[in-house]
């Protein structure tokens, strides 16, 4: 069994306000997550917003350093005390998605800039290893590298940066990828071709990833384990269908409730009666 | 009850014109929840606007008319033309974020006093909107308040109340829990809806949130490019959806407790998604009260 | 009436909203121009050219004294006549402008250099080297730049070298530029394309370079222009008071030498006309083409 992601007493504190009149903000509470597996996994991070869950993300990407405790990816100590690796290692290790996909990219510069780079200096390939890679990667989430080479952002649409940035992240062949709100800001159509493109990274490619979101359903779709998260602190964790099906914390039950589902009604509708053209 | 005749509002940009509503023709009838789904592009903020009658230039309605069945709080009928004198009074609007709404410096209760309310009197009106947003489920300091002060729900309740005052014919509500938490959302849309079958009023409320649709409208329309593709009771759309691209939508939605694979239909065409599809103008009724808009003619030949 | 979602046709009737498409990079750099900039850009074109080539064509060197007869009128020989120096007036305002126009440009281009280096990296990489950079920055900007200038060419009087009084308008001039360029390398830090940089293996020079700074270099382009003025106004300033070497012909030191002979009474009216009415239209020039600049990018935003 591989440790996948372990957090031991990570807290995360914000202080707000100036020299004399500070207030203190617990953006993560002793959060402790352990997940082992055999095999990639997903593991679901949900709650609302405030909830901590993208103070967590940016704790995993090392984009915020934690106030106490620390956080492990992989065997390898990623945040906290005794964080091991360089920024390389650590680049070719742990990859985001991020949520807006037209801020993803520089508005000057063509998204295949991006790609490139990342071949070349995350992952040290040289000229045309890197555009096979780059070439590789985009085909596998369903784009052509001559569809996309030298374009910017205001020629696609949110659901084709997104894949392009899903294409970016596994060229250093990571082993996790936090996703932080991947497709919140994609059309609601659009966003199972995503979802799905998770799955078949898992389980094809052997990624795992990490899915920060505030959207049960579509972490109930593809997650192995979940994570709810209140005001900094994880209420409930555990198997994805067995949170789901027997929440045991109240706040988890209040969630689950509140979601407006196309399959059941919270209160009756009374029939309209058609009128006449 | 509402009608809309072959509505098409377009803009200018750039020396191309832009129809970001092309062609709708719609009865909404009253006493009821309406949803409008679609997504990003469809039209249908701009034609909630157009209703509202806040369409300014560069966009302008360059086909067609509304025709409210309304009548003004000065007894003549409401048009296009004086629908602006309506705003707060027989039409009424809740924007998605509360925040750009309510004026930051001013106290709450200056923004309610301020509206032309049948009452001159300034101070009664205070007492009745304190004692109004008591029923909404807020408590009568928040009339005090600045907006900041507010949570996010409570400012979204506060602008519900703000739009429901004066018992409005019509309410306009665009994505109005988008912002909100989803257990805020429940709250508010439940109220919304308590509030709809007190005043027997109609509520248009524009979502991409298919759930959002179920749980609350009794009709819905889903837009796609500018044109309505399809139209009909909300249980009727669902469990019988008629076109393509309401098919996709509803698809594409997975629900706790099922595990089938979703999203196939949206992967389909052409190098892994972003697929679309065409849509003529013209509602046909396939089913009583249930209209889908014609596929265009193929190249090959016409579908069955 | 259902039918095949496999073999519908997947015409795209999507309507994209103008900046979906690839009008970016079309059309050269013709969105540039508009009436202000055309305007602006002929001025400098022709008073920039003519001051750096007419020169060549000069009878005689025009800042030698007693070249000619004083204080002679307008004529076919002399376009504006001569000054009580017996310089001839024209090839000396030509001279000056030339030599006004390069100092403002050689300042602008040392006062940019440093802004933007010291305005990025302070934006950028915050922390405590932001903090010490900007207590820097914020000192020289408190520091009133004339009273500084009229005491140190007081105490040096004339005895300095046209380049010295160049480098002194830089070392007060960056500290404004800088401030503005921190402001919006701080905006831009926090946005996602930059993340996305750092994780595609950028270092902090790559990510400045390439990534914040075309967001800022419409900025700077505006903010070059408005320092030539600046410096040119300055050196005049200067100049005028007598504090500049106000041997080199400059527009400042024409005004000086007139009215040092008290040019206005005496009815020398070209010698203290003709420098006023050339600094005011450089000064227009050099307005229009940093406004024309400013509305033609803010017009390229707005579309795009």
């Amino acid at each position: 069994m591989t440790l996948i992601l372990k957090t031991e007493g990570l807290n995360k504190t914000y202080r707000l306000g100036g020299i004399v009149n500070a207030k203190q903000i617990q953006a993560l509470n002793d959060v402790n997550i352990t997940v082992e597996s055999d095999k990639p996994v997903v593991i679901a991070i949900v709650g609302e917003s405030g909830s901590g869950k993208t103070t967590l993300a940016k704790t995993l990407l090392r984009l915020e350093t934690p106030t106490s405790g620390r956080a492990m990816v992989y065997d390898t100590v990623v945040a906290g005390r005794g964080a091991i690796p360089s920024k390389k290692d650590f680049l070719g290790l742990v990859q985001p998605i991020f949520q807006n996909p037209f801020e993803a990219f520089s508005r000057y510069r063509p998204v295949d800039i991006y790609l490139e780079e990342t071949a070349r200096r995350v992952a040290g390939m040289d000229g045309p290893q890197a555009e096979a890679a780059v070439e590789e990667a985009l085909r596998s989430v369903g784009l052509k590298y001559e569809e996309v080479r030298g374009k910017y952002t205001a020629q696609f649409s949110g659901g084709e940066l997104q894949r392009i940035s899903v294409a970016r992240a596994l060229i250093p062949k990571p082993k996790l990828i936090v996703a932080d709100e991947p497709v919140s800001m994609v059309d609601a159509s659009r966003r199972m071709i995503i979802i799905n493109l998770f799955k078949r990274l898992r389980d094809e490619a052997g990624r795992s990833f990490v899915y920060i979101t505030h959207d049960l359903a579509t972490a109930y779709y593809i997650s192995d384990f979940i994570a709810v998260m209140n005001k900094g602190r994880v209420v409930e964790f555990g198997p994805a269908r067995q949170v789901m099906s027997d929440p045991q914390h109240d706040y988890t039950r209040l969630l689950l409730s509140s979601i407006p589902t196309t399959t059941s009604r919270w209160r009756e509708r009374r029939k309209v009666v058609a009128e006449p053209a | 009850m509402i009608r809309l005749n072959d509505l098409k509002i377009s803009y200018r940009i750039g020396g191309r014109t832009v129809d970001a509503v092309d062609g709708v023709t719609l009865i909404i009838p009253d006493n009821c929840v309406v949803g409008i789904a679609g997504e990003s592009g469809s039209g249908k903020s701009t034609l909630m606007k157009a209703i509202y009658g806040d369409i300014q230039s560069p966009m302008s309605i360059s086909r067609g008319s509304i025709e409210y069945g309304l009548t003004g709080s000065d007894g003549k009928p409401v048009t296009a033309e004086n629908v602006r004198k309506e705003w707060f009074k027989t039409i009424s609007y809740i924007p998605q974020s509360s925040m750009n709404s309510l004026n930051p410096v001013i106290r709450i209760r200056e923004q309610f006093i301020d509206f032309p309310g049948t009452d001159s009197n300034k101070k009664r009106v205070l007492e009745r909107a304190r004692a109004y947003i008591g029923k909404l489920g807020l408590p009568p300091e928040a009339m005090d308040s600045y907006p900041h002060q507010l949570s996010g729900g409570m400012r979204q309740r506060m602008m519900i109340a703000l739009a429901t005052f004066f018992q409005p014919e019509l309410i306009i509500a665009d994505e109005p829990t988008t912002a909100l938490d989803v257990v805020v959302q429940k709250d508010i849309l439940m109220l919304l809806m308590e509030l709809q079958e007190e005043m027997g009023n109609t509520i248009l409320v524009v979502s991409h949130d298919m759930g959002v649709h179920y749980q609350v409208t009794q009709k819905m329309l889903i837009m796609y490019a500018g044109r309505v593709v399809e139209y009909g009771d909300t249980d009727s759309v669902f469990s019988d959806p008629q076109h393509a691209y309401t098919k996709m939508l509803i698809d594409s939605l997975p629900t706790i407790g099922d595990d089938s694979m979703r999203g196939v239909i949206a992967s389909q065409a052409g190098g892994g998604g972003d697929r679309t599809f065409a849509v003529e103008p013209t509602l046909i009724e396939v089913k009583p009260g249930h209209f889908v808009a014609q596929p265009a003619r193929q190249r090959q030949g016409e579908l069955a | 009436m259902s039918f095949d979602t496999n073999n519908a046709d997947p015409v795209a009737l999507v309507i994209a909203p103008a900046s979906a498409k690839a009008g970016r990079r079309g059309g050269g750099l013709l969105w540039l121009l508009n009436g202000r900039l055309a305007v602006g850009l002929v001025i400098l074109l022709v008073m920039g050219l003519g001051s750096f080539i007419l020169p060549f064509f000069a009878p005689a060197d025009p800042s030698l004294q007693a070249t000619y007869m004083r204080n002679l009128p307008m004529s076919g020989v002399h376009w504006l006549g001569t000054n009580a120096l017996g310089q001839d007036i024209f090839w000396f305002l030509v001279i000056a402008i030339k030599n006004s126009l390069m100092l403002g440009i050689l300042v602008a281009v040392g006062v940019t250099i440093v802004a933007t280096i010291v305005g990025l990296s302070a934006g950028y990489i915050g922390g405590m080297f932001e903090r010490i950079v900007m207590l820097f920055v914020d000192t020289f900007i408190t520091i009133p730049l004339l009273p500084i200038l009229i005491i140190l060419g007081a105490l040096i009087r004339g005895n300095t070298s046209f380049f010295t009084v160049g480098l002194i308008i830089i070392i007060f001039g960056w500290a404004w530029d800088a401030r503005t360029v921190r402001a919006m390398a701080l905006s831009l830090r926090e946005r996602e394309f930059i993340n996305m940089a750092r994780f595609s293996g950028a270092s902090t020079v790559d990510i400045l370079a390439k990534e914040i700074f075309p967001y800022v270099s419409a900025y700077i382009l505006v903010g070059f222009i408005n320092t030539v003025l600046f410096a040119i106004n300055t050196e005049a300033t200067l100049a005028v008071i007598g504090l500049s070497k106000v041997e080199v012909p400059t527009l400042g030191s024409i005004i000086f030498w007139a009215l040092s002979y008290n040019a206005l009474f005496t009815g020398q009216y070209p010698w203290i006309v003709a420098p006023i009415i050339a600094t005011v239209t450089l000064f227009l020039g050099l307005f229009l083409t940093s406004t024309g600049f400013n509305q033609a990018f803010a017009a390229k935003r707005g579309v795009s």
